[in-house]
């Protein structure tokens, strides 16, 4: 095994965590506090890759897409919220499942119609598309680590918000208990929308960012949301820490898999068995953990509504 | 629960309407010449197959599987990489399907059933999904270009071709008829009454002594193994697997299809499969872009007829009465 390659690697790996963590911590908050399981969030982050994109293309400029996109997601997340969302806190999951399944197709269609291409490719942004070197000998994309300095940061940012703000503060009193936080005069209404607003903004920040990475595609939403739900599993539904700790795992299971587990294979039974094999074990992997994970606590690592 | 009570939801007499219909359309086919018609309807009674083995575990058992669909492609894929490897037998491929889906069944349904909640509508979600992506990496079978069945499945009688698109049909026919009893007895059978308590009061049937988790778990994986017979006639309809039938799109396909023509009603997932066809049908000659429409109308009836189309009917009884 190069061990160049491996810190590359696992560089890659964190920077796929941080990504989903923009992704399930807005997840996770509006399950914790609106008990609502919104599959639609991955349009979130499709409608942030598209709306960065464009905007990107049209001004030449990285920093104005996502200044831009940002407040536009988080916009249209709270017009989705109040037209739709808002009916169904109060329904069986079933119900939201369903309803935000919808969503998706609807946006999906939305997002062909409005860019009829395949998609969009985005350079890379200019004073951010060079390589440094992290260690002697091997150079790594300094896009890759502003990925992984911004997710760092909002993480940061997020645990300050919940436990030093007044917001926080009554976030968390909507998450513990709903009712009573609304019966002492908290505006649990719009209290829910800002939420939603937030975790909107969040997906729609992990879609510009992927943009140059990945371009944008209809349907990019739906493959990452379902790793998404993994995360969030793993680290407990509604538990912020939980889904940053459980991110940062699975996006390195799931990377240094890919990478190296021919490989280790090898070791063990001959190098076209491993080949073989590799790709399909590898795609199990975050999976497999899961369930390994479930197995053992079967409301995640940190389970948010047990104390 | 008698025979009349069970058809208690106003849709019954359009289930049966449905069955007859589906009975009636080889005739239908010969003689106005449409042969069309035979494989769609076909595929519509596969979807009914699928429907029904969900409204198991979803309508009956009150368990939100999110990963329904992966058994269909389990039974296509069983049938698809046997003909890979010239084995053609129906003898052989049938019993090696139900094997694969039991087992399968078993595995997910012991993960997921130790949960509740949201937790269980998730994790049925990602294993699915953890198969749509082994499916994808498997290069041998075709990865995500799909895998071609060359041979249809081999009953080796003149009794039952499967090339011949009348032997087909009412053999799917059957199994959909086989596979309504089959729920009939089931729902109404002393399992059935635990797996249904299970549903309005899991806590309670625990305390009065059922060990749910068995209960669930053995409804769950009839179902899979339901649904694994739907996959293995569509291989043998469309002679083609790929990924996608189980991608969970589909899975959020086949529970509006349950919920839609009425959940935990013996006929209304035939209903909901034929209603879910003639609207994606008629909208998509509507216009190319029929998602758009096809999405908020999901929402609609959510929001709206939380029992689909049996809810309807109940409200307009209500309404005249």
């Amino acid at each position: 095994m190069d061990p160049l390659l491996l810190i590359e690697q696992t560089l890659n790996g964190v920077q796929f965590g941080v990504l989903l963590f923009l992704l399930a911590a807005g997840l996770t908050l509006t399950f914790g506090i609106m008990d609502l399981v919104n599959l639609a969030h991955g349009s979130m982050y499709m409608l942030g890759a598209f709306i960065g994109a464009t905007i990107i293309l049209w001004t030449g400029s990285f920093i104005i897409g996502l200044l831009l996109a940002i407040p536009l997601v988080a916009g249209i997340g709270i017009l989705t919220e109040v037209t739709t969302l808002r009916t169904l806190y109060q329904r069986h999951h079933l119900d939201q499942v369903l309803a935000t399944f919808g969503l998706i197709l609807f946006f999906n269609e939305l997002v062909q119609i409005v860019w009829p291409l395949d998609g969009l490719t985005v350079p890379f942004p200019e004073f951010l598309s060079f390589t440094v070197p992290v260690l002697p000998g091997i150079d790594y994309s300094v896009y890759r680590l502003a990925i992984i300095f911004v997710g760092l940061a909002v993480a940061l940012g997020l645990w300050g918000l919940v436990s030093k703000t007044k917001l926080g503060m009554l976030i968390r009193a909507g998450a513990t208990d709903r009712d009573m936080a609304n019966a002492i005069g908290v505006n649990i209404k719009l209290l829910f929308t800002l939420v939603y607003g937030i975790g909107a903004a969040l997906a729609g920040l992990a879609g510009v960012l992927m943009a140059p990475i990945l371009g944008a595609n209809s349907g990019m939403g739906e493959q990452i949301i379902i790793v998404a739900f993994v995360v969030i599993v793993i680290g407990g539904i509604g538990s912020v820490k939980g889904s940053f700790i459980a991110a940062l795992i699975t996006g390195l299971i799931d990377t240094l898999g890919r990478s190296f587990l021919d490989t280790i294979l090898a070791l063990f039974v001959s190098i076209n068995t491993a080949e073989a094999a590799a790709p399909a074990i590898s795609s199990m992997l975050i999976y497999i953990f899961m369930a390994a994970i479930l197995f053992f606590k079967p409301s995640g690592l940190f389970p948010a509504h047990s104390n | 629960m008698s025979f009349r009570l069970l058809f208690q939801s106003g849709t019954h007499w359009l289930g049966i309407a449905v069955i007859g219909l589906c009975a009636l359309i080889p005739l239908y086919v010969v003689v106005f010449d449409e042969p069309y018609y035979i494989n769609l309807f076909s595929r519509l009674m596969i979807w009914a197959i699928a429907a029904i083995s969900l409204n198991l575990i979803l309508g009956y058992g009150g368990m939100i599987s999110f990963g329904h669909a992966v058994y269909l492609g389990i039974g296509a894929y069983v049938v698809g990489i046997c003909a890979y490897y010239d084995i053609n037998s129906f003898y052989v491929q049938f019993p090696l399907a139900i094997g694969i889906g039991v087992l399968i069944a078993f595995i997910f349904g012991f993960i997921s059933i130790r949960t509740r909640g949201v937790y269980f509508i998730m994790i049925t979600m990602a294993l699915s999904q953890m198969v749509y992506f082994l499916a994808i990496s498997i290069e041998e079978y075709g990865s995500d270009d799909g895998l071609i069945i060359y041979e249809r499945s081999d009953f080796s009688t003149s009794l039952m071709n499967l090339d011949n698109s009348m032997h087909r049909y009412y053999l799917i026919f059957a199994v959909m008829v086989a596979c309504l009893y089959l729920t009939y007895r089931i729902i109404n059978s002393r399992f059935g009454h635990v797996v249904r308590g299970t549903k309005s009061n899991e806590q309670r049937m625990e305390v009065i002594g059922y060990s749910t988790f068995r209960y669930k778990l053995v409804c769950f994986i009839i179902a899979g193994v339901m649904c694994t017979i739907a996959g293995v006639l569509s291989a043998n309809v469309e002679k083609f697997v790929s990924p996608d039938v189980m991608h969970w799109t589909r899975s959020g396909e086949l529970i509006f299809m349950v919920v839609l023509g009425g959940m935990a009603t013996l006929l209304g997932p035939i209903t909901g499969a034929l209603v879910f066809w003639l609207l994606s049908e008629f909208l998509s000659r509507l216009t190319e872009h029929w998602h758009l429409i096809f999405g908020p109308f999901l929402i609609l009836v959510v929001l709206f007829s939380p029992s689909g189309i049996a809810g309807l009917f109940k409200f307009k009884k209500q309404a005249r009465g």
